[in-house]
């Protein structure tokens, strides 16, 4: 890093103008990036990560504006550029993949026009061998035949395949950096390191900078040379990432470090110690997992932590009587979902498509899987997008009719009931749900008292507004929401908030089974320790079974006492915690796990 | 491509039975006495009488009604009983004049909506965002009737700059052989400049009015679909790999915005053609609108049933043409149908 860098941002601060005056989103950060360097920006949301690539490649909103400090790229002074000169720099010199590849691409135009549109934009080809550098581009990203995608559009294509095109996009006119924007995020975790791992062949193999952004510690640890921390707009630390996850100096890394789930700790080790301090003991006394009994050490044999020996035995939280200990809470039998290839619109497909479909008309979307949930047990249902896993929890929910099978919940056959006669009976107090996106499920016309109190008004049998009013302040205490929130909109809350709303909602009428459809996937990893612990602290008070739905396997880990794996609508393996994610049979489960990206962090 | 179409003309069959059967009802339902407007004021209750036996109208409901279809499935509208025209011919003679008219106000109006719509769109809160604004405001708020009147003041009687708004041709202009029905073409074809300078002359006024009125959906549908497209990742993509901004709003963003665009078109169209009776009244055009009211106010069913008929088949035309258009433009239409 003694050479001229490659790009040299110095003191950069970013306004917008909104509403409410001028925002800061970047303050005086340094940033610079050597020839050949792979640079990892890490951050939560919010933290300006974004804004500063933006910056770089001068694609900020309308709003927005470089307010001071400087941006030198290769002697090219950015921020005094012309439109003319910047245009010319964007994808020749420096050019960006982003998250969620399927928006970025146009919807309408085949991937191979996009990707001929950049090369005639930077004149890299005659319009004679233009289809031909295309489709090179294709090969080198690798994707299969590729001279037949380069007639296909955005839609046909899968997430992971979208991304391979947009880095084929961005590396079609050979520039000198790559910037990545959370390019793997919302990816599955195989896909993720396939689409990294070719990033970083594709890029070395060039000797390209990379300035990979993300909110993925172990990523970044896995793939970058050197790190920047960002927080609230600022850089908080730069370092060698082998240096960085060893030592971290800042209190925000460190925060951020013990928030990220990982191999060995408990859900209370990712909480920072004071507010690790205010849990209830009650909850810390009564469940195994927070006292860490499912940590790496303790499964080797080395029993207690030392740390948590002062904690008595506690007793069993859920004092069970024979027959409930037999009988477990959700029995799912050979349940099977098949859908409709294409249905009525079959022909007009067929008029349009070049050649004949070659597929089944039936989608077996999922295949005869079984299992149980035991009473006040959490299991974890782990797979890939599409592996069926959100339809067996809505079947398993009653939002959607089965094929075939049998769903049996506390002795009632509730797979028989349509969904619809379902929705007004008794029984759907019974199972709720908490779903993945907090913001998208909640209704953004209602406050979140008004939110909370939604089900109780439907199924409940709390009468008259003072009495609803005290069941929501209960509940917000319940789930640590502050008062105050509850006459808000879910605009005005943070992600945090919001999800904590969410499970408000859903504890209200006090379930037995909670289905928990990734419900941290869109939160930052300090609000997702929060969360979890939150979930957990609820478990056992309450005595609820989960159903949790995640793709990701460090979080199921934490909080799941058995874990299925499901794939393309089958059961692959399934079994407690511990012996799955620790000793896994199937190859597929050891595929998933291996394509963790695991963080050097030090096990506390 | 063929089967899709005759596919969907299959889809239609049913609503356009349904409106033959609804026509026909509410045409019977309508206050007013046929028989008693067409035998004249000073007709006793015998010759009226007479009339309703001889327009058949004394019969039972359900025979009229099997009659009236039989007589359509020969393609028979039945004759109006205030010309004493077939309606078939009459409606033949006069859709062209609307058509025309609605065409070319609908032509004019998207030439400057489109592109105002994506000016406004490309500079927000720029004096052509604001000009935008106003246009369309101004031109939802003025009925027709009045742009229409004004017109015809300011140009005709106040300036005499355009020729008196008395029917598609001027009385000198001799009408050009019949081929499309559309004066501008036929005039053309016959290479008769004359009665295409005249033609053109009598359109300018009535084409304006309906084009201030259609503007103002158009423009902005087209400004709120632009800057919905403009504010997505693909547009931020593309202006990330160094797109000139007229490939990125062009290419990238326009296409994928003129899918709203092009139904709202179609809603436009559709409702001008029939709907602009004000306008067909004000200048006199011998469009069907006009013809239409004119048979309403007199209780003459046939005209009014071969009108809405004729309407039902034009909107459903209209739909298939926009679906044919969706398809050609968004490929994820083709598979989902």
């Amino acid at each position: 890093m003694t050479a001229q860098p490659l790009l040299d941002v110095s003191d950069l601060t970013v306004e917008f103008a909104t509403r409410r005056g001028i925002v800061k989103a970047v303050q005086h950060v340094n940033i610079s990036v050597a020839k050949g360097e792979t640079l990892g920006i890490v951050g939560e949301s919010g933290s300006g990560k974004s804004v500063t690539s933006y910056a770089v490649m001068r694609i900020l909103d309308r709003a927005g504006k470089i307010a001071e400090g400087s941006v030198m790229f290769s002697g090219v002074d950015i921020k005094g550029a012309t439109e003319n000169q910047m245009r010319d720099l964007r994808g020749r010199e420096i050019s960006m993949i982003f998250q969620n590849p399927r928006a970025a691409l146009n919807p309408i135009r085949k991937v191979g026009d996009q990707i001929e549109d950049v090369l005639r934009q930077h004149a890299q080809a005659g319009s004679a061998d233009r289809a031909e550098k295309a489709i090179e581009a294709l090969e080198q990203v690798k994707i299969a035949r590729p001279r037949e995608r380069y007639h296909a559009y955005p839609f046909e294509l899968s997430g992971g395949m979208c991304q391979r095109v947009v880095i084929a996009l961005a590396l079609a006119c050979n520039p000198q950096l790559l910037i990545a924007d959370e390019p793997t995020t919302g990816l599955d975790v195989t896909t993720q390191k396939a689409v990294m791992d070719l990033v970083v062949e594709l890029t070395k193999s060039r000797g390209m900078s990379t300035i990979l952004i993300t909110h993925d510690l172990g990523l970044a640890a896995a793939y970058c040379d050197r790190v920047v921390v960002m927080e609230k707009g600022r850089v908080v630390e730069t370092a060698l990432s082998a240096d960085i996850f060893a030592n971290p100096k800042h209190a925000y890394t460190k925060k951020l470090m013990q928030a990220t789930p990982r191999l060995g700790v408990s859900l209370r080790d990712l909480l920072p110690a004071e507010e690790r301090a205010a849990m209830p003991v009650q909850a810390l006394l009564t469940s195994p997992r927070l006292r860490g009994e499912v940590d790496a050490r303790s499964a080797s044999g080395e029993g207690e932590p030392a740390s948590e020996s002062l904690i008595p035995p506690h007793p069993d939280p859920l004092p069970a009587s024979g027959e409930r200990e037999q009988k477990p809470l959700l029995t799912v039998e050979n349940l099977v979902k098949e859908y409709a290839r294409q249905g009525a619109t079959a022909s007009l497909a067929k008029l349009f498509s070049r050649k004949p479909p070659t597929e089944p008309d039936k989608f077996r979307a999922v295949d005869g899987i079984s299992f149980t949930v035991g009473h006040g047990e959490s299991v974890g249902l782990v797979g890939e997008s599409g592996c069926g896993k959100s339809t067996t929890s809505m079947m398993v929910m009653r939002l959607i009719d089965k094929t075939s099978g049998r769903i049996s919940f506390d002795g009632d056959e509730i797979g028989e009931i349509a969904p619809n006669s379902f929705a007004r009976l008794p029984l759907r107090k019974s199972i709720q749900m908490v779903f993945q996106d907090p913001t998208d499920s909640l209704n953004p016309r209602f406050t979140a008292a008004r939110a909370i109190a939604d089900p109780i008004m439907q199924l409940g049998d709390i009468k008259g507004s003072d009495a609803l009013r005290a069941k929501c302040e209960d509940l917000a205490r319940q789930v640590g929401l502050p008062l105050e929130l509850l006459d808000r909109f879910p605009h005005q809350m943070s992600g945090g908030q919001k999800a904590r709303v969410g499970i408000a909602r859903a504890i209200a009428l006090q379930p037995k089974l909670i289905i928990l459809d990734e419900p941290t996937a869109a939160l930052d990893v300090s609000v997702q320790a929060v969360v979890l612990n939150l979930l957990q602290d609820l478990k056992q008070s309450m005595g609820m079974s989960y159903l949790f739905v995640s793709h990701d396997l460090n979080v199921v880990r934490l909080l799941c006492d058995r874990v299925i794996v499901m794939r393309t609508g089958r059961i692959v393996e399934q079994g407690l915690t511990e012996a799955v994610l620790d000793a896994p049979q199937d190859a597929y489960t050891k595929e998933l796990l291996s394509a963790i990206p695991h963080p050097p962090l030090p096990v506390h | 491509m063929l089967s899709l179409i005759g596919k969907r003309l299959m889809f239609a069959i049913p609503s356009l039975i349904g409106v033959v059967i609804v026509t026909f009802l509410l045409t019977r339902a309508l206050p007013g006495d046929p028989a008693a407007y067409f035998a004249g004021p000073s007709a006793d209750k015998q010759a009226i009488e007479e009339i309703r036996k001889k327009l058949g109208l004394d019969k039972p409901l359900i025979e009229q009604f099997l009659r009236y279809t039989a007589d359509l499935a020969k393609g028979d509208f039945g004759n109006s009983l205030t010309t004493g025209q077939p309606v078939a011919t009459e409606l033949r003679n006069r859709l062209p004049a609307s058509a025309e008219l609605t065409l070319l106000g609908l032509l004019v109006s998207v030439m400057i909506a489109i592109p105002l719509g994506i000016l406004a769109a490309t500079r927000p809160g720029s004096w052509i965002d604001h000009l935008c604004r106003v246009t369309t405001t101004a031109g939802v708020s003025l009925p027709v009737f009045f742009t229409g009147l004004v017109l015809v003041y300011v140009f005709y009687f106040r300036l005499g700059w355009s020729p008196a708004p008395l029917g598609r041709l001027d009385v000198f202009a001799s009408t050009p052989p019949n081929v499309t029905g559309f004066y501008l073409i036929d005039s053309l074809i016959a290479r008769d400049w004359e009665a295409f300078r005249s033609a053109f002359n009598q359109l300018i006024l009535p084409t304006a009015t309906l084009a201030i009125f259609s503007l103002a959906p158009i423009a902005r549908m087209t400004r709120a679909s632009m800057l919905a497209i403009l504010s997505s990742d693909f547009v931020r993509t593309a202006r990330a790999s160094g797109l000139s901004p007229r490939a990125v709003i062009v290419t990238y963003a326009f296409r994928n915005a003129m899918l709203p665009v092009i139904t709202t078109l179609s809603m436009t169209f559709s409702f001008l053609l029939g709907a602009n009776v004000l306008v067909e009244k004000v200048f006199a055009w011998p469009g069907i609108g006009s013809y239409a009211v004119e048979a309403l106010i007199s209780s003459d069913f046939a005209p009014v049933q071969g009108f809405v008929l004729t309407m039902a088949v034009m909107y459903v035309l209209i739909n298939l043409i926009i679906d044919i258009l969706y398809g050609v433009i968004d490929p994820r239409v083709r598979l989902e149908g």
